[in-house]
């Protein structure tokens, strides 16, 4: 797809992004401790620190809340009347500076959310997003985005994607009509670009994904998994950073006769995810569990989503805490 | 805007049957008269069931399609939303997202003799395919159903087993476990699969369809084996747990498959497909 | 660690026992959770201030309880939670062999669990230095800033539960936020429902937490909840002078009764 690339300087970047915030909910990185950065609504420009590697929490929120109410409901004695939730209400959101395994990860999400029966949440929400992506100029031994499909400065699921220059002013590239809307509100920040070296990191391949889910296909019975799931402690750490995971559970919650159907993040790695009432349980143990996260990304959602299930951000093995390295375990199955 | 997915229908309890002291049916109807007539469904699907409030609970649609105006659920009283379920009266309201799931392939049945197998609760997924091929009797050969349950009373559906034993075009074989025997009990006695073997019924031109606990189709696919039946005759419906019901929670997913979008109904062919997680 | 890699393969090769619970040093240079069942990789097995990981949470997992007897480094914390494990009948002393680390990092070799509970006796058993800095200024606080700081951390809690799944003691089979007969704890993650979780499981902890922090570090998001559990943990002794998994046959403070407890709260 032609690019158009403009040059946005570094003072315009902050005019833009005051532009956006004014009206429209923005979701800008600002680090809150010295190792950690979190995504927040309409922080002041000062605040914005585009240093990090990774985000400690992805970004999924926007498209995919911790908990969305699906329905609220009154109960009496004669009926249950339901109210929907009213989906118009769904603001505008602008992501800023996300990078692009995050904006990746939001196609991967529409991969299953709209499958065949489109999730109408998920949908609104999508409607409503526009993508400011930043590429990266750092990553570190976590990220492998280069070994699932995509690359450093992806612009799958940008609007605009913005890549540092050497001297600190970005180029934009407008990719979309939703980005060219972007532009329209301020046409004099993006000016015309004339050559400039984009500082781009290097991420080395570690794996062949195709190899993998080619040798995942006979994978099932193998010994690997119970080798290499031992020190599991089965926390939903992994599924819950991860901007792909998209398990979810549905629970009612009730204060006297009101109430509502929500939904909220589940993961497979718990194990209570597959217990039947009965008591019967087809994932008892961890090493079926984790076999299930590894082969579901890998191997069926391929298959049936036509998407690869993982965008190589590296949340899950920096958050993990004992270290189940994704990437490791995934280039050792490349050899199996 | 879009259609939306996650919003139950609102069903009223027109009937209610105690099966056995854990055990209800509920025959529902739509409170909404446009969507009771727009509303159409196939043997074998099932629905999310709730109680505003309590929860979703995965129950099959147990009633034919072939009949019009109800469906009917049966459940076990087991956890929340079934205990809250046990609870209510006729008139009360039920939930009801649905239909989902695959459907039984009557059509592809048509001129063959069929052999039903159910064990304990797991006649309920069986009743709406069961009545559904009675219904268009014509259409079917042999028709014969083998039903077993630990004991006596742990028989549902007891009037159809009644109302089927008394017909001449179905010939219904029921068991108890050994020791569930009551003194006037003049069925069969013996597990399932035992029985299987002794009544031994043709494999010839025959459909199978079997619904039970993991350790009844255990033992019991080896039989029809032995009677000569094929992998791809031989049918089945599964249970898993279930939230969304649409493929989008990933709960029941098992290998590439989802047992709510892509099942509940398999062949055994199918299922030989499949890595043994259900 | 010579001698501790030493003793672990001859234990394999022995068949003493069937596996070695250890920490082994992962690709990215982090220390992890190691188990061995070969002798000829007991040489993977390291020790230092890399290894934080409380390894005693194995212990009570089905599928390494199924390789029967087995040996496991332990540092203090860990000893601890060993001794807590035993006194709440969860773990079997004959099956464990101890492979003790001095809190200087030398290997003690451990005969049985009498030798264990002899350098647990000898130890400074409070909570650890680096954390009583955090409980102070915490404490400094009154009840209304407390509940306002602690809203503000548990607004961001997103309920993993790798803070249960981290702790050796949170072995329930069944967890409270797993029961929906009543719904104890809701099941999203707001912030009210994160506060009753962590208080929850902090009072679930009295008594029994050994102090090892692991709670607050396996929070993907940095939450402090090991303060918690800690701060119950000076309570508990304050009030009873008693000190988690010091000894295999320690009874239940909060469960048990003395004639002599103090009730100046009530007379």
């Amino acid at each position: 797809m032609e690019t158009t690339g403009k040059l946005i300087r570094k003072q315009s970047l902050e005019k833009l992004y005051n532009i956006l915030a004014t009206g429209r909910k923005i979701y800008a990185p600002v680090p809150n401790s010295d190792r950690q950065t979190e995504y927040k609504y309409n922080p002041a420009y000062s605040e914005i620190s585009y240093e990090h590697i990774r985000s400690t929490l992805s970004v999924k929120n926007v498209v995919f809340p911790k908990v969305e109410n699906l329905l609220f409901f009154s109960n009496s004695k004669t009926e249950t009347i339901i109210t929907d939730i009213d989906l118009h209400r769904i603001p505008e959101v602008v992501l800023w500076g996300t990078h692009p395994c995050d904006n990746a990860a939001v196609d991967v999400l529409r991969s299953i959310f709209c499958w065949d029966i489109k999730d109408e949440f998920f949908s609104a929400r999508l409607e409503k997003l526009t993508v400011i992506g930043l590429s990266c100029h750092l990553s570190d031994e976590f990220c492998f985005c280069t070994s699932v499909g995509l690359k450093p400065d992806s612009t799958k699921g940008s609007d605009i994607l913005l890549s540092r220059l050497e001297n600190g002013d970005y180029r934009a590239d407008i990719l979309t009509p939703k980005g060219e809307e972007i532009v329209s509100l301020s046409p004099e920040l993006f000016e015309s670009l004339s050559g400039g070296k984009v500082l781009i990191t290097e991420v080395k391949q570690k794996f062949s994904h195709q190899q993998v889910t080619a040798n995942l296909a006979g994978a099932f019975e193998h010994p690997f998994w119970i080798e290499n799931s031992l020190r599991c402690i089965g926390c939903g750490a992994c599924a819950y950073l991860c901007p792909t995971c998209a398990c979810f559970d549905i629970q009612d919650e009730t204060k006297g006769k009101n109430g509502r159907r929500y939904r909220s993040w589940d993961s497979c790695g718990f194990g209570l995810f597959t217990l039947h009432t009965s008591g019967h349980n087809p994932r008892s143990v961890q090493s079926q569990r984790w076999r299930q996260r590894i082969m579901h990304k890998f191997s069926y959602m391929p298959e049936r989503n036509e998407s690869l299930g993982c965008v190589g951000c590296g949340r899950c093995s920096s958050g993990c805490p004992v270290d189940m390295n994704i990437a490791e375990q995934l280039q050792e199955l490349q050899s199996i | 805007m879009d259609e939306k997915i996650y919003r139950p229908y609102q069903m009223e309890i027109e009937k209610i049957v105690e099966e056995t002291p854990d055990v209800r049916t509920f025959r529902l109807k739509f409170k909404n008269a446009v969507e009771a007539e727009r509303f159409v469904f196939k043997a074998g699907q099932f629905g999310e069931y709730s109680v505003a409030g309590e929860g979703e609970s995965t129950f099959c649609v147990a009633s034919s399609p072939t009949r019009r105006g109800y469906i009917e659920c049966t459940f076990r009283k087991a956890g929340r939303v079934t205990n809250a379920l046990s609870n209510l009266e006729i008139g009360d309201t039920v939930g009801f997202r649905g239909p989902y799931g695959n459907t039984f392939p009557v059509e592809k049945w048509e001129n063959k003799n069929l052999l039903y197998i159910a064990g304990g609760i797991a006649l309920p997924p069986m009743r709406c395919v069961i009545w559904n091929t009675l219904d268009l009797r014509n259409k079917y050969k042999d028709i014969t159903i083998i039903y077993g349950a630990r004991t006596v009373s742990d028989l549902v559906y007891k009037q159809e087993l009644k109302e089927w034993s008394e017909r001449p075009d179905v010939k219904l074989i029921t068991t108890v476990d050994p020791g569930g025997q009551t003194p006037d009990w003049k069925g069969e006695i013996g597990f399932v699969p035992t029985v299987l073997e002794r009544v031994a019924p043709s494999s010839a031109n025959t459909i199978a369809i079997l619904c039970g606990p993991p350790v009844m189709i255990k033992f019991t696919m080896p039989v029809l084996e032995k009677l000569g039946f094929k992998e791809k005759d031989i049918y089945t419906t599964l249970e898993n747990r279930m939230k969304c019901g649409f493929g989008k929670c990933g709960r029941c997913n098992v290998g590439n498959v989802f047992i709510c979008k892509d099942g509940p109904v398999f062949s055994y062919e199918q299922l030989l497909s499949m890595p043994a997680e259900y | 660690m010579n001698s501790m890699n030493a003793r672990a393969k001859e234990l394999l090769e022995n068949k003493t026992v069937n596996i070695i619970i250890g920490y082994e040093e992962g690709p990215t240079g982090i220390a992890r959770p190691a188990f061995i069942t070969d002798p000829a990789t007991t040489d993977n097995l390291i020790y230092d201030d890399r290894c934080v990981q409380n390894l005693a949470v194995y212990l009570t997992k089905q599928e390494v309880k199924s390789f029967g007897k087995m040996a496991i480094v332990a540092a203090l914390p860990v000893m601890r939670s060993i001794m807590m494990l035993i006194s709440e009948k969860q773990v079997v002393p004959e099956n464990i062999i101890v492979l003790g680390i001095s809190t200087d990092g030398k290997y003690l070799d451990m005969a049985d669990m009498s030798v264990m509970q002899g350098y647990i006796e000898k130890s400074v058993l409070t909570n650890p230095e680096k954390y009583k800095a955090a409980l102070a200024d915490l404490n400094r606080l009154n009840a209304e800033e407390r509940f306002v700081y602690w809203e503000k951390e548990l607004s961001n809690c997103i309920k993993c539960y790798a803070c249960r799944q981290a702790c050796p003691m949170c072995y329930c089979i069944r967890c409270s936020t797993e029961v929906n007969q009543p719904q104890w704890i809701p099941v999203q993650a707001n912030t009210h429902g994160n506060m009753e979780w962590h208080i929850l499981r902090a009072m679930h902890l009295a008594g029994r937490c050994i102090s090892c922090g692991e709670c607050g570090r396996a929070c993907p998001l940095g939450i402090p909840c090991h303060l918690l559990t800690m701060h119950l943990t000076d309570k508990v002794y304050d009030y009873f002078k008693v000190n988690a998994g010091t000894s295999e046959n320690m009874n239940s403070v909060l469960s048990t009764f003395e004639p002599n407890d103090k009730e100046s709260f009530i007379i």
